[in-house]
């Protein structure tokens, strides 16, 4: 149990470092976009995964907490990149309009 | 086996903290620093989780929770600003 609980934090830890290494490594902003959104659902998934099992193993309680977080979190996720993803087109159109003007 | 990795996914996770802190100092565009700041309270949350049980103490998930309500509410508000000029229309 403790083998499976250290595997799924690394993994999520893993995920959450290369998520940001994208974001400062990528050249565009929407490819920037892009990587985050990995760190979100794979890594904080993996890591509230791992909660619950230590709290299930070492308390023998099921808290639901984690479950509160993660449905937010794949609820919000999309929403905030897609606004974001808007307000970027947004702007590039209208730099697009005033270069052609 | 877990007191090797906890500290392992401590520093990965303090790591990539400052990886976002150099995109928000550094981002070309104010889009940059949105999307900089997003992900920073991301990483917090899983921050928190992670010392919620090092430290075994179910008081942090509450924390977590609310850290993600207002980053989520702090991304929407500052996309739609930069969208439309104004947030509530």
């Amino acid at each position: 149990m403790d083998f499976i609980i250290a595997f799924f934090l690394l993994v999520g830890a893993f995920f959450v470092l290369v998520g940001s290494i994208g974001l400062v490594k990528l050249p565009d902003f929407f490819m920037r976009l892009h990587a985050p959104t990995k760190a979100t659902t794979l890594g904080v998934g993996s890591i509230l995964i791992a909660s619950t099992l230590y709290y299930l193993a070492y308390k023998q309680t099921i808290s639901l907490h984690e479950i509160l977080i993660a449905v937010f979190f794949f609820i919000t996720a999309p929403v905030s990149a897609h606004l974001m993803a808007k307000a970027a087109i947004h702007k590039k159109n209208q730099e697009e309009l005033k270069k052609k003007n | 086996m877990l007191n090797i990795a906890l500290p392992i996914a401590f520093i990965m996770i303090s790591i990539a903290l400052v990886l976002n802190l150099y995109r928000l100092a550094m981002g070309p565009n104010t889009l940059d620093r949105v999307l900089a700041l997003d992900t920073s309270y991301i990483n917090a949350v899983a921050l928190l989780i992670i010392f919620s049980f090092y430290l075994a103490n179910p008081l942090y998930f509450e924390v977590a929770l609310l850290i993600a309500l207002m980053g989520f509410v702090g991304t929407v508000a500052l996309s739609k600003y930069l969208l439309r000029g104004n947030i509530i229309e």
